[in-house]
């Protein structure tokens, strides 16, 4: 007999050596050699988690208790992998361009990022895995019971503190290999190296088993068969319901187990390793189950009754004394438990710590991070980022443990193994609907996907998973046989009155006819967010999408088209440098290095400086992969071209202004080029304007100097230039006036008055310096009996001026002046008007200007700055002069207010 | 037969002070004031030597004096055109409009009297000033 301790010897040593494999592959994984590391038989091999304790030891038990049904649980992964074309390959292409981490996150990721969605696989993930893990302790602890019943020193060993050592000891196990490290792509190569020698261990014991079994005891298969016809399996009905619910249930869980969509999608490197799976995993199926039924049908026969046949496998050698065998047999069904608990656990853990973990995390303030992938790209501050996932999955690696302990410890741990299998396969496959649906149904929302999964849920733990606890367990016997609170139809094994089905298939049906119903119902009537409609587009049409290249560590990115792409970046120049420095730091010649993930790191922070970091990974993501951008890279691109776009309104806006500012500077330019236009007409008319009297003058007095006039000559050329003396002096008062005017600087002297008595004032004066007309005034004294509160110098003056040019222009026969006033509100008009011929209507819009003179100088006897004045002092005194066309003769309306207020000029 | 002068200037005081300068050197001397009729004047006058005005009411002396160079028959007449701006600008546009001489205003009378010898080899006083031209 073996002993206790060398079977515990036996197990640490295997243990070191999957230790050992697995740190090969990963130290060769960090040198880059991953290509026989990933091949395609590395992945079936992989595949083979799928067997684990239930497959190598429950197979056999189910065989013997229901015959043939076992083969169901092979028969639907062999389906789905056969027809991988359809299902699969869009899975693993989906996931390798949305960079799945698991299959929370593909849900999650489908359905607009909704952590909501994560969270709730996670836990429907976490919930179902514990009847499994407690499925494979329980094979364990049974496993070294039958070799420690005679091995161990002071009797049998309790089952319950084996299992509880060996969960430890798993747990331990894994925490060491899986998660040691944070990969960004979750990718474990030592990992699934060390499975892959696990599912060698695991076939080749079974066969060996099996070998010994049929050829061994049994002489043959001739022996088998003879043994088959007198044993009661022949007689098993074959229950067709029930064949294809489990076939269908096995085969979706291949789809939908954590563990198992981490090796089929999450570490996958290549997609046309489905191609070789495609066959070469049912073919490990099959030669897995080929020796279960003669096992079964011997071991009933050769042992005693009551032996458990789940132990068929090991106790069969054991009775013929073979125990080399056995501990191989041992060693195969440890594989098979480790193998499934490690991945397993890291799976989950992988999904509890980024669905759940890090959100609290960061949800409780801590510094910046977003959960998945992004990790390994902090950079600084990743240091503490990096511990807390960390412990994150080592403590959720321990939760999920205790958590398979304590179903183990409360179910009892005497149920058989295949059944417990089947629990979590119906757990898990609660998820199918929402992945199907998100695979192919562009309608498919998040808020239906919620429906559906916590439907399905709901009724997978009342009436599946509580019940398997047992009487003892979370519902009472009472609630099981009568339904809560006596309500009959509610009975979690008969929902809705429906009685007589077998309780699994019941709960196949029910969980996952609601489940559906509440998904398509949920998703018809809700409207998916934008993000959800992008990433629905993008699942259901990933075929549209480029295809992405095989690894970016194995296959890698063209070294050339990263230099295109730099090129066209950051310049010819500083591109080239750039690729031969790093050539040279590689120790390669020429300027195109390897394109390893420290130098695509580095070039992306290089692009990062130029483009923005979202930007450059998305770049590098498409020439290095060829993959589809994710959302998140496309949300990320969004928010930076957000910012060029605001960064170049503003520029916009910007040069909008210096537009503005430049038309205005133009503007000014051109008013002062007009104004200096002005300037010199205005200067070279007052030159005229002084030159011409001072012709006079100077001509005269020359004249007058030679002497030899008459005396009436000479006085009269006296009188020219006394005459052309006192129109320069009142040319330049003018000026004067007109400058102080313009200026707005003549001290207005405010005083009250009757606007009668100024007016009357302006016709005396007018009318005293060309006395020699006769001219008719018509005034209405009435209405010009108006205190006003003016400059009234100043509108005397202007009064003057327009009678004194009424007096002087006026051509008709009898000349009339008339002056009328009008009173409105606040303000008061003075019309005055003659009776002449009028201005002109070309001449109307230029008469207040400076120098203009309708009639030739003599008559004019000014310099034509009358008017131009009487303009200036009227708008000093905040009122108005217009011409009034149409009036008969020459009108003018004078508009001012009745009370000047200073300042209001101004 | 005495040299014939014709003044258009509007400044009636100008005008006269040149007419009495000017007849006191033993010129004849017609005045206009008007520059919408003045070439006519010109024309029907035909004079020794024209003395023109730039700043006229109707039209400026550059424009009478244009259409007077278009007119082969008044290409060779000395014009002498007085200015009041004193601009260099004013000059140039002068004789650019064909201007013989030009006169900024104010001018001394004996400057007048020069200038209008120059211009006509049989101005009255030029025997009393160069006798050997006669």
């Amino acid at each position: 007999m073996l002993s206790f301790n060398l079977l515990v010897a036996v197990c640490l040593a295997y243990v070191c050596l999957l230790f050992l494999v697995a740190f090969t592959a990963d130290q060769r994984a960090r040198r880059g050699k991953v290509r026989w590391l990933r091949g395609p038989l590395v992945y079936t091999l992989s595949l083979s988690i799928y067997c684990t304790a239930w497959t190598f030891y429950g197979a056999v038990g189910y065989a013997a208790r229901s015959g043939l049904e076992f083969v169901t649980i092979y028969l639907g992964p062999t389906l789905v992998l056969v027809g991988w074309w359809g299902l699969l390959r869009k899975l693993v292409r989906i996931g390798r361009v949305q960079r799945v981490t698991s299959i929370a996150d593909l849900i999650s990721s489908r359905y607009g990022k909704s952590n909501l969605l994560g969270v709730l696989v996670t836990l429907i993930a976490v919930v179902a895995a514990a009847p499994y893990i407690s499925l494979q302790l329980q094979s364990v602890a049974l496993s070294v019971q039958v070799f420690a019943r005679d091995g161990l020193p002071g009797g049998t060993a309790d089952s319950h503190i084996t299992a509880l050592w060996v969960a430890v000891g798993l747990a331990v196990f894994t925490v060491l290999f899986g998660t040691r490290n944070l990969a960004s792509d979750e990718r474990h190569h030592g990992i699934v190296m060390a499975i892959a020698v696990e599912a060698v261990v695991k076939l080749v014991a079974l066969l060996s088993v099996g070998i010994f079994v049929v050829w061994g005891i049994a002489g043959g298969w001739e022996g088998v068969f003879d043994r088959l016809g007198a044993s009661r399996m022949a007689d098993w009905p074959l229950v067709p319901s029930r064949w294809a619910g489990l076939t269908f249930v096995s085969g979706a869980a291949v789809l939908t187990l954590p563990r198992m969509f981490h090796v089929l999608v999450v570490e996958n490197s290549d997609e046309r390793h489905l191609a070789t799976a495609a066959w070469a995993f049912p073919a490990y199926l099959f030669a897995m189950s080929l020796f279960v039924l003669p096992i079964a049908i011997v071991g009933l026969d050769m042992m005693p009754a009551g032996a458990n046949p789940d132990l068929f496998v090991l106790t069969l050698p054991l009775s013929q004394g073979e125990t080399g065998l056995a501990m191989l047999a041992f060693l195969g069904g440890f594989s098979s438990a480790t193998s499934m608990v490690i991945v397993a656990s890291i799976a989950l853990a992988t999904m509890v710590s980024n669905h759940i973990v890090a959100p609290l995390w960061l949800a409780l303030g801590a510094p910046k991070l977003r959960s998945r992938g992004q990790v390994g790209r902090i950079g600084a501050d990743a240091a503490d980022v990096r511990g807390v996932v960390l412990l994150a999955r080592r403590v959720s690696v321990l939760a999920i443990l205790a958590m398979g302990y304590s179903y183990y410890h409360l179910s009892g741990g005497g149920a058989a193994l295949s059944a417990i299998g089947l629990i979590s396969f119906v757990g898990v496959v609660q998820i199918l609907p929402a992945m199907l649906g998100g695979l192919f149904w562009r309608g498919a929302t998040a808020r239906g996907a919620a429906l559906g999964l916590v439907t399905g849920f709901a009724v997978w733990l009342y009436t599946l998973y509580l019940p398997s606890y047992g009487a003892a367990g979370l519902l009472s016997a009472g609630v099981i046989a009568d339904g809560p609170w006596g309500i009959g139809w509610l009975r979690p094994g008969a929902l809705f009155g429906v009685a007589g089905l077998d309780p699994l298939l019941h709960c196949v049906v029910w969980s996952l006819l609601l489940n559906t119903t509440a998904f398509l119902l949920g998703s018809l009537l809700s409207f998916p967010s934008p993000v959800e409609r992008m990433q629905g587009l993008a699942f259901v049409n990933v075929f549209d999408q480029p295809k992405p290249s095989a690894d970016w560590a194995r296959g890698g990115p063209e070294a050339e088209d990263l230099l295109a792409l730099s090129q066209g970046i950051l310049g010819a120049e500083a591109a080239q440098g750039f690729f031969l420095a790093e050539a040279m730091a590689q120790g390669k010649a020429g300027f195109l290095p390897d394109t390893t993930p420290r130098f695509l790191e580095a070039l992306e922070r290089r692009l990062a400086g130029a483009v923005g970091a979202a930007t450059a990974h998305a770049m590098l993501m498409q020439v290095a992969e060829g993959a589809g951008v994710s959302v998140h890279d496309l949300m990320a691109v969004a928010s930076e071209a957000q910012q060029i776009l605001e960064y170049s309104s503003r520029l916009e806006a910007q040069s909008e202004e210096l537009a503005r500012t430049a038309r205005a500077l133009g503007e000014a330019n051109e008013k002062l080029t007009q104004l200096s236009i002005q300037k010199d007409a205005f200067l070279s008319q007052i030159s005229h304007e002084l030159r011409t009297p001072m012709t006079s003058i100077r001509a005269f007095s020359e004249i007058l100097m030679e002497g030899g006039l008459e005396a009436r000559d000479q006085a009269r050329y006296a009188g020219i230039i006394h005459e052309e003396t006192a129109r320069l002096t009142r040319l330049l008062d003018d000026l004067l006036d007109l400058s102080v005017l313009e200026n707005r600087t003549a001290q207005l002297r405010i005083s009250a008055a009757n606007l009668h008595d100024l007016i009357e004032r302006a016709v005396q004066i007018s009318g005293s310096t060309a006395p020699d007309r006769r001219f008719l005034i018509r005034r209405d004294d009435a209405a010009e009996h108006v205190a006003i509160f003016t400059d009234t110098d100043r509108l005397v003056q202007v009064l003057i001026n327009l009678m004194s040019n009424a007096r002087k222009y006026c051509d008709a026969e009898r000349p009339e002046l008339r002056i009328q006033v009008r009173t409105r509100g606040n303000r008061v008009t003075i019309d005055v008007a003659d009776n002449g011929s009028g201005i002109p209507r070309k001449a109307q819009a230029i008469v207040f200007e400076k120098f203009v003179r309708l009639s030739d100088t003599a008559r004019a006897g000014g310099a034509g700055l009358g008017l131009a004045i009487c303009r200036e002092i009227m708008e000093n005194l905040g009122g108005t002069i217009a011409y009034l066309p149409g009036q008969g003769g020459a009108a003018f309306r004078l508009s001012l207010p009745l009370r000047r207020t200073l300042g209001a000029a101004a | 037969m005495p040299r014939q002068i014709l003044l258009i200037e509007d400044e009636a005081n100008i005008a006269e002070a040149i007419r009495f300068v000017l007849m006191r050197d033993g010129w004849q001397v017609s005045t206009h004031g008007d520059g919408s009729d003045a070439l006519e004047r010109v024309r029907a006058i035909r004079p020794d030597v024209l003395v023109l005005d730039v700043m006229l009411p109707g039209r400026s002396g550059f424009e009478i004096l244009s259409d007077l160079r278009a007119d082969p028959e008044f290409w060779a007449l000395p014009v002498l055109v007085l200015t009041a701006r004193g601009q260099d600008r004013e000059r140039d546009a002068a004789l650019a409009a064909g201007a013989t001489r030009f006169l900024p205003k104010p001018f001394g009378n004996a400057e007048l009297v020069a200038t209008l010898r120059m211009l006509d080899p049989g101005a009255p006083g030029r025997t009393a000033i160069d006798p050997g031209a006669a």
